[in-house]
């Protein structure tokens, strides 16, 4: 079919310690190993490999390793290989390109260009193991003022809030595009963290109610799975604007997807493409959308705080300012390296801005405008340890979405295939037989420890800075130093230049 | 007393229980030079029929038929272990047949049976299935299979 394409991996076996067990050709959904009778030897077709590192993985004497290949064109630094494949596949098609979780193209990470400061000799150091370090965060809109009853009293005039025991969420992932198991292992970690996690749009399956005050459930164009109960389930109500990976596009779940609790869930036939329109087809102005937020509020008794999402675009900060005037609680903002389970690649790969300069500007610009307590901001899109999390604090969120990290801790080794439905760990696909490979008990497990090891993290770093609360790191740009940045990006980032 | 509990409905039938096993009852060491050329004797096995797959070992029942089937005394139970005297076992395979889980299997040599004892003797009391099973299908446990 890919005419003209080389493969571009290579499966190197080691012949002198594989033992021919067949647990690589067992486990490869894309049927790349095979047992040869005649020889007693495993044998390998290059071609389908997807290089997500199952069979390495599982392989009981470590005899595989996966190599891209060293095929090559003639060099051309203006037509590197990978373009010209691009063309060969399109020619090939006739299609528009596809790719799954977040680019990886070379895009500039400022992240990686930010400093964290540390505290010496005057406003010591605090040990994290020897003192009190609050991670505990409520996500909503902040009262602006004390207000008093006739009798003196305080009245209650907080709105509804997300309590997280740590600025950390598991950001929105729709059953369809990940598994049953998937869901469950970020469920049931959810749970056990006191975070929580997001049903992206796919309806919230009818198992994890249990769940609901660990969970945020989405209402994105397609509408699909929400009715009554599904909105008061959840911690919080999400509209979804847009997706960083994806900005202005729409999500298309293709039919053989769609079956059984799939389909049962989003409240649509077997077999029927799930197609989420690019826009919400109500939604044409700030003051459309305040007609969801509210007509969302109502629907839960103003007991959910409503989020809205938005992706990271050229214009993000006077569209923040417009999402904040229309009664959301909580912007949540996602940048353009944030994943996907399928966008079309040129959008993925080239539309929207990094998380760092949206957030930063987002944060300035409600802060300028004396509404930055009337919302609390979410920054997601590729945040990738504890480091990016801790900056992004500091550049003004009050909260993180996390979920490349977290599909990484179930295993995924972003082979980027998850549009095939192939997942060889159980996540991106509904094939019951791969489903299984997920047992949510481990999966859960291993979220648990990734997001415990982020914390110590957080208060190491927290604690080196002479600050004893999350609610002091964020905003905290003096935190912050830029190195190798131009004074644009610092201005913009509002941070100074390590050295000043 | 703790047991190898079986856990269907985790099991992706990737057969690597049974190396596993086969390299913990060869001493434990590296598997490539253990295993690589040869037949493999595991002493659990996993039924799978391409749509559903368990492994199989044996249940160290508290009545072993096995032991009751005996002719020649060679099986004995130890601290709930069922063992196997491989002296004393003259190949009549009564076990075999009398074991209604299958869980008893012609050794290598074939004068003899071998079945699970748990790896009491090998990896140290650590089943080696149950700690390599890479989606805790097989799980070594007080009581039953957890759920």
């Amino acid at each position: 079919m890919d005419l003209y394409v080389h493969p571009l991996f290579e499966v190197v076996r080691n012949e002198k310690k594989c033992v021919a067990c067949r647990a690589c050709e067992r486990q490869c959904s894309n049927c790349v190993h095979a047992y040869n009778p005649d020889t007693g030897e495993m044998e390998a077709d290059d071609s389908k490999c997807v290089n997500c590192h199952r069979c390495v993985s599982l392989c009981p004497t470590k005899a595989l390793k996966i190599i891209l290949t060293d095929h090559c064109f003639r060099p051309n630094a203006n037509w590197p290989g990978e373009n010209i494949n691009e063309v060969y596949k399109q020619a090939n098609s006739g299609g528009v390109l596809l790719s799954s979780m977040g680019t990886p193209k070379p895009h500039p990470v400022y992240f990686d260009r930010i400093l964290l400061n540390a505290s010496q000799v005057t406003n010591p150091p605090i040990d994290p193991l020897r003192e009190p370090m609050e991670t505990r965060v409520f996500l909503g809109k902040k009262s602006q003022k004390l207000e008093r009853n006739a009798e003196g009293q305080l009245v209650d005039n907080l709105t509804p809030q997300i309590p997280l025991t740590m600025p950390l969420l598991f950001s929105a992932m729709s059953f369809g595009s990940i598994s049953y198991n998937a869901h469950a292992s970020l469920a049931r970690a959810a749970a056990a963290l006191g975070i929580c996690y997001n049903t992206g749009e796919g309806g919230l399956h009818a198992d994890f109610y249990p769940y609901g005050p660990h969970t945020i459930v989405q209402v994105a164009s397609g509408r699909f799975g929400v009715h009554g109960d599904y909105l008061m389930a959840g911690a919080a109500v999400e509209i979804k604007m847009g997706q960083g990976a994806k900005p202005g596009i729409g999500g298309h779940l293709p039919g053989h997807k769609i079956a059984g609790d799939v389909a049962r869930t989003r409240m649509i036939p077997p077999g029927s493409d799930a197609i989420s329109p690019a826009p919400h087809h109500d939604i044409y102005s700030i003051e459309d959308l305040r007609q969801l937020v509210y007509s969302l509020k109502a629907a839960t008794g103003n007991q959910k705080p409503i989020i809205v999402k938005i992706a990271a675009v050229h214009n993000v900060a006077a569209i923040a300012s417009g999402v904040a005037r229309s009664g959301a609680d909580i912007i949540a903002i996602d940048g353009f390296r944030g994943g996907t389970g399928a966008a079309p690649t040129r959008i993925r790969d080239h539309v929207g801005i990094p998380i760092e300069l949206a957030l930063a500007s987002v944060d300035a610009r409600l802060r300028e405008e004396g509404i930055r307590d009337d919302v609390s901001v979410i920054a997601g899109g590729s945040i990738r340890s504890s480091a990016d999390w801790i900056k992004a604090i500091a550049l003004g969120a009050d909260a993180c979405y996390i979920a490349t990290g977290a599909l990484l801790a179930l295993g995924c080794h972003l082979c980027r295939q998850c549009h095939t439905g192939l997942c060889n760990w159980g996540i991106a696909t509904q094939r019951p037989d791969l489903v299984k490979r997920l047992n949510p008990e481990i999966g859960a497990e291993r979220l648990v420890n990734l997001v415990h090891a982020w914390q110590h993290e957080l208060k190491e770093v927290m604690g080196g800075m002479g600050i004893n609360s999350v609610e002091a790191l964020r905003g905290n740009r003096l935190m912050l130093r830029g190195v190798a940045m131009t004074q644009e990006e610092l201005d913009i980032l509002g941070i100074k230049h390590a050295g000043v | 007393m703790k047991k190898i509990y079986v856990r269907e409905e985790w099991c992706l039938g990737c057969h690597l229980c049974e190396y596993y096993c086969a390299n913990a009852n060869l001493g434990g060491g590296n598997m490539a030079k253990a295993l690589k050329g040869r037949p493999v004797h595991p002493r659990i096995r996993v039924e799978d029929d391409g749509k559903i797959s368990f492994a199989v070992a044996c249940r160290h029942c508290d009545e072993p038929l096995c032991r009751k089937g005996c002719i020649a005394g060679a099986i004995s139970v130890a601290d709930g272990v069922v063992c196997i005297d491989r002296e004393k076992c003259v190949g009549c395979y009564t076990c075999i047949l009398s074991c209604p889980y299958g869980a008893v299997l012609p050794a290598e040599d074939g004068h003899a049976v071998q079945k699970c004892e748990l790896c009491i003797q090998t990896a140290g009391g650590s089943p080696a299935c149950a700690e390599h099973c890479p989606n805790r299908a097989i799980v070594f446990e007080e009581g039953g299979a957890s759920a």
